[in-house]
C-alpha cells in the first residue's frame, strides 16, 4: 500500500504518563514514529503532540481513534503536508579553525540562509529552521566540508491552515454538553 | 464545626461505600495492610471475600460484574499481589467488564528505587486497562475512586487501576464526597447521526435477507428488550456471539444460534449470502468472522456499537450508528417498518437439519461408547430448566457449553471471549454466585480446573453456592483436537496426568460425585442440583471428542467442517 507521511495532532490533558500511552499505540500496529514534539499549547493546562509518521490513510485513521480513546487524550488528528505550516530546527556544532580555513564553509551557511549563534576559538553553533530536506542537505554539505563536531535535528512542528481552531470548538463543546446535562438533571 | 480528619485509607473505605460496593474480592499483603485495617471496621458494609490467589480475585470481581451489571472491585497488595491480577484486568478490558482494581504501592518516597515490592504497576496496566492511577496523597482518594468507578462503568465499560502509595493510606486528610460524572477528555457515549440513522432504516426497509449479529454490547446496554421488539418489527434472524448468547432466549424464533468458528452452521453460512448485516454491540472478532477478505462482501453492513474505535477496525461498514444500543435500537425499531421475512428465515431450516443430523445428534444422543462432552452440558441445561448462569473456563469445555447450553434469561453467560483465560472458570463462577441469585454452574476442563484449583479454597470457606462440572477428557482437548486436525496427530504435551479430584473435593469438604457412564448422568446431575451449597461433579467424557462444526483457521466463515 502507498506510504504518505502523515502529521497527528494530539491535544491531551497535562498528565503524566500519557506519552507512553500515545506512542504505544504506533508501537502495536508496527509504525515507526519520525518525529515526536510535546509540549503546552496556547490553552491551559493542554499539551500538544505533534507526531509524523509513515502509513497509509486506513490506518491512521484508525490510530487516531485509538489515541483519541485514551481517557486523558482530548483530540487527535491527522494531516497531510498540504494542510499544515510545518517547521523543523536543526543545530550544527561545527569546528571554528575549520570555519575559519575553509572559505567555502560560511559560504554554505550563508546560502542555507543559516545564522551562526555563537562562535569561540574551538567551535561554532549553526541554527538552521526549515524543512527537513534542506536541513539535511546543510548537513550534508557542512559534513563534505569536514567541519561538523555535533548535529541535531528537532521533531516536526505544525499548524494547522484551517480557520477553525477545532480544539476550542471540542473543549466548548464539552462544557455545553455538560452544562446541558446538569440542568437537564435539575 | 471543626473538621474530620481521617486516613487515605478510611477515606477509600467511604469512598467505595458511596459507590454503593458491597462486595470486594481481594488479598491482603504488606502495602495495603492500612486498607485492610480500615476494612476491619467497614466489614458490616463491605463483603470482602478472600480468594487464595490474586489472580481469583480478578476474575472473581468479573464474574459478579458480568452478571450483576454493578462495577467488580478486587483489594490486592503491590509487587506480586498486582501483577497476579494482570490476567485479569487484560481480560476485562479485552471483554469490557467493568473492574476496579485497588492495589497497595510502597510509599511515594520509595518509588522508583526497587523498593520492597514495588512494581511500576500503573506502566505495566496502562496498555491494558481503561484508566491507571497512582495515587499518591490521601486528599486526591475520593477523587480517584470517583472518577474510577465513572470510567470503569460508563460509555464502553473497562478495567480501571487504582495503584495506592501506602504514605497515602496512612497520610490524614479531611473526606469530602466526590462525584465524578463528567470528564471533558472522554466523552463515553458519542452522538448518535441522525442521518446514519435514516440511512439504516432504508437499508433495513428494503432488505429482503437481513441477518442482525448480536454482541455482548446488547447485555452491557442492557438493550435486551429493544433488541427483540427490533428484530421481531424487522422480522430479521440473528446470530449471537458468544458473549451475546443470553442477550435473546436461546428458543426465541429468530435467535439462529452461535456465530464464529464453533459456531453454528446456519447463521455462519447466511452472513456470506444476507444482503444486510446488522451488527450491534459487537466488534468483528477474528473468531467470529473467519478470512475478513471473504467476509460478507456481498453485504451492506450497518453497524452499531458505542466504541467510535470499532467502527471500520475490521470490517468496513456502510453505515455506522454511534451511541448506546438501548437508544439506538429503540430509535431504529420506531422507525422502520413491520416486515416479513419467511422465505428467508425458512431457508435457515436446511441448515439446521444438516449440522443436527451431522453433529448436534451425534453429540448429544450417541448409542453407545464414553460420554460426550455436549450430552454432560444438555443433561445440565435441561436438569436447571434453562434458567441458571453459565460459566465457562477456556477450550472445547466452553465451546461445548456455549453451544448445548441454553437461556433464558439474560446476563446468563460468563466466559472469558476475547483473551481466552485458561483458570478463568472457577472464581468466576465463585464472583457470580456473589452478584445474584440464580444456580451459577460453571464448566471446566481438567486443564483450566487445574489453573485456579486453588480456589477451592474460597469455595469452602465462602461456602459459594458454585456447581463445578469438570469434562475430564485426560487432554489438554482444545489443543489436543489442533493436533490431531492441523499437526498430523502429534500431541506434543497435550495428555494430562490427572490427580483424583474426589479426594480433592474431600479435603475441601466439597460433596463430589464421578460420572463413568451415560446412565449415571442425569442421577448425578439431579444430586448436584438437590445439594445445597458447593457441588463438583466430575464427568469422564471421551478423550478424542472433537468441537464441530469448525471453521478452520483462516478459512471463510461460510465453511465448516462437519466431521474431522
Amino acid at each position: 500500500m502507498d506510504k504518505t507521511l502523515y502529521t497527528l495532532i494530539v491535544y491531551s490533558e497535562n498528565i503524566a504518563g500519557l506519552l507512553n500511552q500515545v506512542t504505544a499505540v504506533f508501537t502495536r500496529r508496527q509504525i515507526n514514529i519520525e518525529s515526536l514534539n510535546v509540549s503546552a499549547s496556547s490553552i491551559d493546562g493542554v499539551h500538544k503532540y505533534t507526531i509524523t509518521a509513515w502509513t497509509d490513510e486506513d490506518t491512521i485513521k484508525k490510530v487516531v481513534k485509538q489515541i483519541e480513546k485514551k481517557i486523558d487524550v482530548l483530540q487527535a488528528h491527522y494531516f497531510t503536508d498540504d494542510e499544515i505550516f510545518l517547521q523543523e530546527i536543526a543545530l550544527y556544532k561545527i569546528s571554528t579553525p575549520e570555519l575559519q580555513s575553509n572559505a567555502n564553509v560560511s559560504k554554505i551557511i550563508r546560502r542555507y540562509n543559516a545564522r551562526i549563534v555563537e562562535v569561540n576559538s574551538v567551535y561554532s553553533i549553526v541554527e538552521k529552521p526549515g524543512l527537513t530536506e534542506e536541513i539535511i542537505a546543510l548537513y550534508k554539505e557542512l559534513q563534505e566540508a569536514g567541519c561538523v563536531l555535533q548535529y541535531v535535528r528537532s521533531g516536526r512542528i505544525a499548524i494547522t491552515k484551517s480557520r477553525v481552531e477545532r480544539i476550542n470548538e471540542f473543549l466548548a463543546g464539552r462544557e455545553e454538553k455538560h452544562r446541558h446535562c446538569y440542568n437537564d438533571l435539575n | 464545626m471543626t473538621e474530620e480528619y481521617i486516613t487515605g485509607a478510611e477515606a477509600l473505605m467511604r469512598s467505595l461505600e458511596r459507590q454503593g460496593v458491597d462486595t470486594l474480592f481481594g488479598y491482603p499483603g504488606g502495602s495495603i495492610i492500612p486498607v485492610f485495617d480500615a476494612l476491619y471496621d467497614h466489614r458490616d458494609k463491605l463483603r470482602h471475600v478472600l480468594v487464595r490467589h490474586e489472580q481469583g480475585a480478578a476474575h472473581a470481581a468479573q464474574g459478579y460484574a458480568r452478571v450483576s451489571g454493578k462495577v467488580g472491585v478486587c483489594l490486592v497488595t503491590s509487587g506480586p499481589g498486582a501483577t497476579n491480577t494482570i490476567t485479569g484486568i487484560a481480560d476485562a478490558m479485552m471483554d469490557s467488564t467493568p473492574l476496579v482494581v485497588i492495589a497497595g504501592q510502597v510509599g511515594t518516597l520509595l518509588l522508583g528505587t526497587d523498593a520492597f515490592q514495588e512494581v511500576d504497576l500503573v506502566g505495566v496496566t496502562q496498555p491494558i486497562s481503561k484508566w491507571s492511577y497512582q495515587i499518591r496523597r490521601a486528599e486526591d482518594v475520593a477523587w480517584a475512586v470517583a472518577r474510577a468507578f465513572y470510567i470503569a462503568g460508563s460509555g464502553r465499560c473497562g478495567p480501571v487501576v487504582l495503584d495506592f502509595a501506602k504514605n497515602a493510606q496512612v497520610e490524614k486528610t479531611v473526606y469530602k464526597p466526590t462525584v465524578v460524572d463528567f470528564i471533558r477528555s472522554y466523552e463515553p457515549v458519542p452522538d448518535t447521526d441522525q442521518a446514519s440513522v435514516e440511512k439504516a432504516v432504508k437499508l433495513i426497509d428494503e432488505a429482503e435477507r437481513p441477518l442482525v449479529l448480536v454482541g455482548h454490547g446488547v447485555e452491557l446496554g442492557n438493550a435486551q428488550k429493544e433488541l427483540q421488539m427490533f428484530v421481531e418489527k424487522a422480522d430479521a434472524p440473528c446470530g449471537c456471539t458468544l458473549l451475546g448468547l443470553s442477550a435473546l432466549p436461546t428458543s426465541h424464533r429468530l435467535n439462529k444460534g452461535m456465530l464464529g468458528m464453533h459456531g453454528n452452521l446456519g447463521p455462519n453460512v447466511k452472513t456470506n449470502e444476507c444482503d444486510v448485516l446488522i451488527a450491534v454491540g459487537m466488534r468483528f472478532d477474528d473468531r467470529v468472522t473467519g478470512n475478513l477478505d471473504s467476509y460478507a462482501r456481498q453485504a451492506k453492513i450497518i453497524h452499531l456499537d458505542i466504541d467510535p474505535s470499532e467502527i471500520n477496525k475490521n470490517v468496513k461498514v456502510d453505515v455506522a450508528i454511534l451511541g448506546d444500543c438501548k437508544q439506538t435500537i429503540s430509535l431504529l425499531s420506531q422507525k422502520i417498518r413491520k416486515n416479513s421475512h419467511t422465505e428467508w428465515i425458512d431457508s435457515f431450516k436446511k441448515y439446521e437439519e444438516e449440522e443436527y443430523k451431522s453433529v448436534i445428534s451425534k453429540e448429544l444422543f450417541p448409542a453407545s461408547g464414553p460420554l460426550n462432552m455436549g450430552e454432560v452440558v444438555r443433561a445440565v441445561s435441561d436438569a436447571v430448566n434453562d434458567d441458571a448462569v453459565l460459566v465457562t473456563d477456556v477450550g472445547q469445555n466452553q465451546m461445548m457449553a456455549a453451544r448445548y447450553f441454553r437461556y433464558k434469561k439474560e446476563r446468563s453467560i460468563v466466559t472469558s471471549g476475547g483473551l481466552g483465560t485458561m483458570g478463568f472458570g472457577l472464581p468466576a463462577a465463585i464472583g457470580a454466585t456473589f452478584g445474584q441469585e440464580r444456580t451459577v454452574c460453571v464448566f471446566m476442563g481438567d486443564g483450566g480446573l487445574q489453573m485456579n484449583l486453588q480456589e477451592l479454597g474460597t469455595v469452602m470457606e465462602q461456602q459459594a453456592p458454585v456447581k463445578m462440572i469438570l469434562l475430564n477428557n485426560n487432554y489438554l482437548g482444545n489443543v489436543r483436537q489442533w493436533q490431531a486436525m492441523f499437526f498430523n496427530h502429534r500431541y506434543s504435551f497435550t495428555p494430562m496426568l490427572n490427580p483424583d479430584y474426589m479426594k480433592i473435593m474431600s479435603a475441601y469438604g466439597i460433596p463430589a460425585r464421578r460420572v463413568m457412564s451415560r446412565d449415571e448422568l442425569a442421577d448425578a446431575v439431579k444430586e448436584m442440583l438437590s445439594t445445597k451449597g458447593a457441588f463438583f461433579l466430575e464427568a469422564c467424557v471421551i478423550e478424542e471428542g472433537n468441537v464441530l462444526p469448525m471453521t478452520p483457521p483462516g478459512a471463510s466463515v461460510n465453511y465448516m467442517l462437519l466431521d474431522c
